[in-house]
């Protein structure tokens, strides 16, 4: 999304309707207020059950994201150096990206336990988004500057450092953006079917047993702010690095 | 370095036979031109010297382990560096008073450290020019490398790339005669 896109005015018309539409019905069990919302908020978050589950979702599904884009940059890498690697990785990505998410996690939960689930089903679903981001960026390296190297006879680690990461970074960034939010709503949609033991996604699962709507929006809203917290992270320190490499 | 001796070279792109049967022999340590009108297969000659293009059928001698430099048509610099690391990038052995020395020469007065893509189009001629020429090569093979240069930074460049390639093997691909007599071709290969 454009920045800047989201502006206050827009937000607190949605809030205002929200607010007005909950009103109407009067049951904070369909549609809980905005004000019921931070409420219960406010109760969860000096719970230390409430830090410790954002903790450990956050560390399974962040872990999940790392290690996919380890292995998207190796496989990209990989793929790139070896037709035949990347034929053969390709039916690999294309059933990551075709399976329904919920067929892997309930595959998953036969497997493994049901603790590793949201690091495992967050790397399947961010792994093909930035193998083919890290594969765009190799491909699309500009090849009169390779040609450059070829002549000047450039050693491997200086055309790596000096042009294909530089040249292969923004995409690789692009990819980023799309990835993060996909890997929380999947990593949470995994702990929702798994419910592993004081995850977020078993609270959410606990709120819809009780129809405890409040619980269930507050803990949403919490969802979405680590996701964009986390997002914010992993942009600075792709920025820094990106700064960094112009500099050295 | 030994002569460079092109025998029978062919070569096609799709139905477009670029060049067919050329035989030449460029001289070691010496400087010599090609000329041609647009099309006829100078670029794809350089190319194929410079190991970038696999000639249909021919022959080559005398390329074997020979180190090349190149200006190509086209500047081919990183855009997100400066003038002195596109120049170090290639000549990482070089330090900032020979870089700096050099580009002075070339007229181009404190640029080490702008970014490349600040720099106007004669300015990222000549830091491209500098690239090939500071390079420590056997051959050099300059593809119309003068384009977009005025006539006073021509003179100027000309008589820098003459003072620091004097007794290498440097083949020059250009229109102009005149540019020929400037770097005092030895010889001149017609296409």
């Amino acid at each position: 999304m454009e920045k800047g896109a989201i502006k206050v005015w827009a937000v607190l018309f949605w809030l205002a309707v929200w607010q007005l539409v909950s009103t109407m019905l009067g049951s904070e069990i369909l549609l809980v207020s905005p004000a019921g919302v931070l409420l219960r908020l406010w109760q969860l978050l000096p719970t230390a059950d409430f830090w410790r589950a954002v903790f450990v979702s956050s560390f399974r599904i962040s872990l999940g994201f790392l290690l996919a884009a380890v292995a998207s940059i190796l496989l990209g890498c990989g793929a790139c150096c070896c037709k035949r690697i990347k034929e053969l990785i390709a039916p690999a990505m294309l059933a990551i990206k075709s399976v329904p998410v919920a067929s892997f996690i309930i595959l998953a939960l036969v497997w493994f336990s049901s603790k590793t689930l949201s690091t495992l089903i967050s790397f399947l679903m961010v792994l093909p988004v930035l193998y083919s981001s890290v594969v765009s960026g190799i491909i699309n390296c500009d090849k009169q500057l390779l040609e450059m190297a070829k002549v000047f006879k450039m050693p491997l680690f200086r055309r790596v450092r000096y042009i294909y990461i530089p040249q292969a970074l923004p995409f690789f960034k692009s990819g980023c953006t799309a990835a993060l939010g996909l890997c929380w709503k999947a990593g949470i949609a995994a702990e929702v079917i798994g419910m592993p033991t004081g995850s977020v996604g078993e609270r959410l699962q606990q709120a819809k047993v009780y129809l405890d709507t409040p619980d269930l929006f507050a803990w949403t809203l919490v969802i979405v702010a680590v996701s964009l917290l986390f997002e914010r992270i992993v942009m600075t320190l792709l920025k820094y690095a990106e700064r960094a490499l112009a500099r050295a | 370095m030994r002569d460079i001796v092109l025998s029978g070279i062919c070569k096609s792109f799709g139905e477009t036979e670029v060049l067919s049967g050329l035989s030449a022999i460029f001289p070691a340590g010496k400087t010599g031109c090609v000329t041609a009108p647009s099309g006829i297969g100078k670029t794809t000659l350089l190319r194929i010297l410079m190991g970038l293009e696999v000639a249909d059928s021919g022959s080559i001698l005398g390329l074997e382990n020979v180190a090349v430099s190149a200006v190509f048509q086209e500047d081919r610099l990183c855009e997100n560096m400066t003038a002195s690391d596109n120049i170090k990038l290639v000549s990482p052995k070089l330090n900032d008073d020979e870089i700096s020395a050099a580009m002075q020469s070339a007229g181009l007065i404190d640029c080490e450290k702008r970014i490349v893509s600040e720099l106007s189009g004669g300015m990222r001629r000549r830091v491209a020019i500098l690239r090939a020429v500071l390079f420590e090569a056997d051959l050099y093979l300059l593809d119309e490398p003068f384009k977009g240069l005025d006539a006073d930074t021509k003179s100027d460049v000309i008589s820098f790339i003459k003072r620091k390639l004097f007794g290498k093997t440097v083949i020059l691909v250009t229109h102009d005669p005149e540019e020929a007599k400037q770097m005092n071709c030895q010889y001149e290969i017609k296409l």
